[in-house]
């Protein structure tokens, strides 16, 4: 299973953490530190595999985001870096063409797709349709019990 | 008269009525009438609005310094606090959204969590969607108010919107607490049997997370599980595939009562190949990739250790293996996937062959992710299928030379598994250059790893002492403490090789004398061996000519130079003191040593002053002290990168040069019969001499005082671990291969009074003709047993006990039993072999003691 994911940017400000596991919050911030210095201290064209601790740490670039994931030891690394680009085709489609900016400013909509995609860290949805589908229907029901005023 | 002039204005506020300005009302009238206005308004009105979240987020994004930043987070977190304690509903999905990306900024938000608890227990979808997110940020198991959340939970989980049941079941899947698992698990189980795909999949998911929570309620979930497979849902069937997954994984039951499942998984993975192009779930021209590997992964468990599932699954592996398409890195995860199952189940060799060259073809693959990814299950491969892998040896070999750190680290690993007696000079070529060449981080491995690989396979002893010049000359500050000494001894026992050994060590102190280890192994060797050095004996190669002051001011400068540690100087000094018994330039050494004797090191300071006492007072004992030091008994090496395990508990055989050297005593001293029991008052240098070779089969360990018996391959399996003593306590001697000259040797009787006889035997153990290994044998006539038994042994000074431990300490009654105990006697000067014993037990109820001497020992035993 997966035991984090979490988004940074190039100078290490995180954009989304999500945790799979109890993890107290102090360890959090921890952990967090020291996946931003590990992973922003690769060389560029290194392989996208760590290890850290008796978790492997898969790492993906996309533009100025840092997509960071820590898995089981029995995990398969190539396959989770398909699991993080298909999260990227996710967020590609509901925002089109996004960027870093698109997930600053909507970072609930971020964890409202990856939660779609993703669950109790393992894949719940191999389709991009469905879960594309779920994710506006469920925007729609939003509007459709929200008063007048937006948020 | 104003409150009656502020009604009226109210009256026309209210009813929107604005007829005062068309009726040309004096401006001064219209001010006071707003000025009333405003008044009413902050009376009357709320604070304004909550400010937007995306406002917030882009408020805070234009702070410049870290100190704006948290001076509008605190503006703004007060804000809220008011908020939240007005009870505002209205706003209360906004100020937590707010609090939220706070949070994520690293700022506590903890205030909040009550908050997340009233939205999600609102009837609004969007109040529940940010509440419960809320939630999963903010509400782990370790808050106080987790537990608060589970009835909401279980309403939701019964609502009549999917979405809501969704929100509720990701909740409870990604952080539900062990309690709140075990309250809910009912309702789980519940969806997890409904018709509606959206919901089963997610219930499955969740499902997993209670077992992983809660494992005792896995059997709870079993009926559910009977149709998951023949869903038609991808999403359902993946959950299913990771729920049967946990299960099988966690319990062995489970494993066997799924195991019937094998052929339906093989059907469907085998769907998904030969399907066509599905666009929604294609990916790269493959059919959901995630489904096929946990598939895959799932037949790997029910097929491990188990003929008849594997059998069922060979065809669809190597289907698999053989038509998965390789240009993208989808592919490769599933042939990587693939390769995993097939190494572990139990395949034919054919699909074992074909799931090795596929590793081998990812390591000839451009992405370095499928490089890393071979070397790594070839590492996991390597002990087991050891020829399939040296067919790829030249392949990992040239990773060494890849740029990325973890390819290179792989890399090493898998090389010195992959070294053997066969490809040792190539290999060492390889290694040796990657050592010159690789980041710091890798040297001190590297270094381990080559001695222990030029240990174990060294074609030559000349080879041997190359290869570790090499290292210590090229990564000698890297090289582990613990190779010191174990170098020594492999210098002092290759006899032939001193004087080239000493020359070569000599020229590289005269390059460089920064790299500690070496200077360390350097001047031991010239204390040694200096005498050959001078005399330019050496026969490997062109004997240099150096005299005895070169020689001296070469370690001297090493006790004066910046550069040397303490240890390095204490080896020099000492090396300089020994060199007085193999030089003529003692007045020289004198001098030397008396200068340190008011040095500021303490630990110089003692050895100087000892040597001086050396030459003052005992100067007749100090060529006796100072002599060439005996061949130290072979211990296999314990460095840490060990990859075979040849080697249990070793006994360190150290030589400790900081003490004086091995006290041998002239031969007059010999007859003086000791105290007892502590009567080896000679602390000898060498604490366990004793031989620990493995008695083992294959001869892998290279015999360095024998004949050079090398290996054709690697020794898979672990060897006998090597202090064990070779022999089992119950006095069955386990024949060692070496073993040539045991049987002579005739058992005695050593003692035999009131009943209690003691017998001995004699084997040798190893090659050593210095070693006796007696094994005594009580046995007891009478009719009551000796219980509390201890036997004691001392041995004149020259000789050298262990005793090992007692089978038992009850001699059994009538010859039932017997104790037995191994001594091992080291007898370097063939000196005839005497010993003391002492014996005490309790018979009858009351203690005896009894002493006797042992003379008669037959004379092969000491010869």
């Amino acid at each position: 299973m997966m035991h984090f994911l979490l988004l940074f940017s190039r100078q290490g400000k995180l954009r989304l953490q999500k945790w799979f596991t109890p993890i107290p919050e102090r360890e959090k911030k921890k952990i967090v530190r020291d996946m931003t210095t590990m992973v922003l201290g690769r060389k560029p064209r290194s392989c996208n595999f760590l290890h850290w601790k008796d978790l492997k740490i898969v790492y993906k670039k996309y533009a100025s985001l840092y997509f960071c994931c820590g898995l089981d030891a029995e995990e398969n690394e190539l396959l989770a870096l398909e699991v993080l680009h298909r999260y990227v085709e996710l967020l590609d489609k509901y925002f089109g063409n996004v960027c870093e900016l698109d997930i600053i400013f909507n970072f609930e909509k971020a964890y409202f797709i990856l939660d779609e995609f993703l669950l109790g860290g393992e894949v719940q949805e191999t389709s991009k349709q469905v879960v594309s589908r779920s994710i506006e229907a469920s925007d729609m029901l939003q509007e459709v019990s929200e008063r007048p005023r937006s948020r | 008269m104003c409150s009656c002039y502020y009604s009226s204005v109210w009256l026309h506020v209210n009813t929107g009525e604005c007829n005062l300005a068309s009726k040309h009302v004096p401006l001064q009238y219209l001010i006071t009438l707003h000025w009333f206005e405003t008044l009413f308004l902050c009376v009357f009105q709320r604070m304004p609005a909550p400010i937007r979240l995306r406002e917030l987020i882009r408020t805070i994004r234009t702070a410049r310094t870290q100190a704006e930043e948290r001076e509008m987070i605190q503006k703004e977190c007060a804000a809220i606090r008011s908020s939240f304690r007005e009870e505002d509903n209205t706003y209360r999905c906004r100020n937590v959204a707010k609090l939220l990306y706070m949070h994520m900024l690293g700022y506590p938000a903890h205030f909040g969590q009550l908050e997340c608890l009233k939205l999600i227990a609102s009837q609004k979808f969007t109040d529940k969607r940010i509440g419960y997110l809320g939630a999963m940020l903010l509400l782990d198991e370790r808050q106080d108010v987790h537990l608060l959340m589970t009835n909401c939970i279980k309403n939701d989980l019964n609502h009549s919107t999917q979405y809501v049941q969704g929100l509720a079941l990701c909740t409870l899947g990604c952080m539900g607490s062990s309690e709140m698992c075990r309250d809910l698990a009912g309702e789980v189980e519940k969806l997890l049997k409904t018709s509606n795909s959206y919901l089963r999949k997610k219930a499955a998911l969740c499902a997993v997370h209670v077992i992983r929570k809660v494992p005792e309620l896995m059997e709870m979930f079993l009926p559910a599980t009977k149709n998951l497979l023949s869903e038609k849902n991808h999403g359902v069937l993946h959950t299913s595939v990771v729920l049967l997954t946990e299960m099988c994984e966690r319990s062995p039951d489970m494993l066997l009562h799924f195991r019937k499942l094998v052929p339906q998984l093989v059907r469907i993975l085998k769907n998904l190949i030969m399907s066509g192009y599905s666009p929604e779930h294609d990916v790269s021209g493959i059919s959901d990739p995630f489904l096929q590997v946990r598939i895959l992964r799932l037949l790997r468990i029910l097929g491990r250790s188990d003929d008849d599932s594997s059998e069922a699954m060979n065809d669809i592996l190597a289907q698999v293996a053989t038509n998965t398409e390789t240009s993208k890195n989808v592919g490769n995860a599933i042939l990587y996937e693939t390769v995993l199952t097939i190494m572990d189940i139990k395949s034919e060799s054919g699909l074992r062959v074909l799931a090795i060259n596929i590793l081998g073809r990812f390591l000839l693959n451009n992405d370095k992710n499928i490089r890393y990814v071979a070397l790594t299950s070839l590492l996991k491969t390597v002990q087991t299928d050891h020829n399939a892998v040296q067919r790829h040896r030249s392949t990992i070999v040239d990773c060494l030379k890849d740029l990325d750190v973890s390819i290179k680290r792989r890399a090493m690993e898998l090389s010195f598994a992959l070294v053997n007696g066969n490809n040792i000079r190539g290999m060492m070529k390889e290694l040796l250059y990657f050592l010159d060449s690789c980041d710091p981080e890798f040297k001190a491995d590297c270094a381990s790893g080559v001695f222990l690989a030029a240990e174990k396979y060294a074609p030559s002893k000349r080879w041997h002492i190359d290869t570790i010049m090499r290292v210590l000359t090229t990564a000698g500050s890297y090289v582990r403490d613990d190779s010191v000494p174990n170098l020594i001894q492999l210098i002092t026992n290759s006899v032939e090789m001193h004087a080239y050994t000493v020359q070569r060590l000599y020229k590289a102190l005269l390059d460089d004398i920064s790299q500690q280890p070496l200077v360390q192994v350097s001047s031991w060797c010239i204390g040694e061996y200096g005498d050959l050095l001078v005399s330019g004996q050496c026969e490997e190669e062109e004997p240099i000519q150096v005299t005895e002051d070169e020689v001296l001011d070469v370690l001297e400068g090493l006790l004066v130079s910046n550069l040397s540690t303490p240890v390095t100087r204490g080896y020099s000094l000492t090396a300089i003191m020994k060199l007085s018994t193999r030089f003529s330039s003692v007045n020289r050494i004198k001098k030397v040593v008396s200068i340190y004797s008011s040095s500021i090191d303490v630990e110089l300071q003692q050895r100087a002053v000892e040597y001086n006492a050396l030459f003052k007072k005992y100067d007749h004992m100090r060529p006796a002290l100072l002599e060439r030091m005996p061949i130290m008994e072979k211990t296999a090496s314990n460095g840490p990168t060990e990859i075979m395990q040849t080697n249990g508990e070793t006994e360190p055989s150290v030589p400790d040069t900081k003490h004086l050297p091995l006290v041998t005593q002239p031969a007059n001293q010999a007859n003086d019969l000791l105290d007892l029991l502590g009567g080896n008052d000679v602390v000898p240098v060498i604490q366990t001499t004793l031989p620990t070779k493995p008695a083992s089969a294959g001869g892998e360990l290279l015999d360095l005082l024998g004949d050079l018996s090398l290996s054709g391959g690697l020794a898979p399996a672990p060897s006998v671990p090597v202090s064990q003593p070779p022999f089992l306590l119950d006095g069955l001697s386990s024949q060692p291969l070496f073993n040539d000259t045991s049987a002579a040797i005739p058992p005695m009787t050593a003692y035999s009074k009131n009943g209690l006889k003691i017998e001995f035997t004699f084997e040798r153990a190893n090659p050593n003709p210095n070693i006796a290994v007696i094994t005594i044998h009580a046995t007891n006539t009478t009719e009551a047993d000796m219980t509390e038994f201890v036997f004691q042994a001392a041995v004149p000074k020259t000789f050298q006990l262990q005793l090992l431990s007692p089978s038992s300490n009850i001699v059994p009654a009538l010859n039932q039993g017997s104790v037995t105990q191994v001594i091992r006697v080291l007898n370097p000067q063939k000196q005839q072999l005497r010993m003391r014993v002492k014996l005490t037990y309790t018979h009858k109820g009351s203690p005896v003691q009894d002493l006797a001497e042992v003379n008669n020992f037959p004379p092969q035993s000491w010869q």
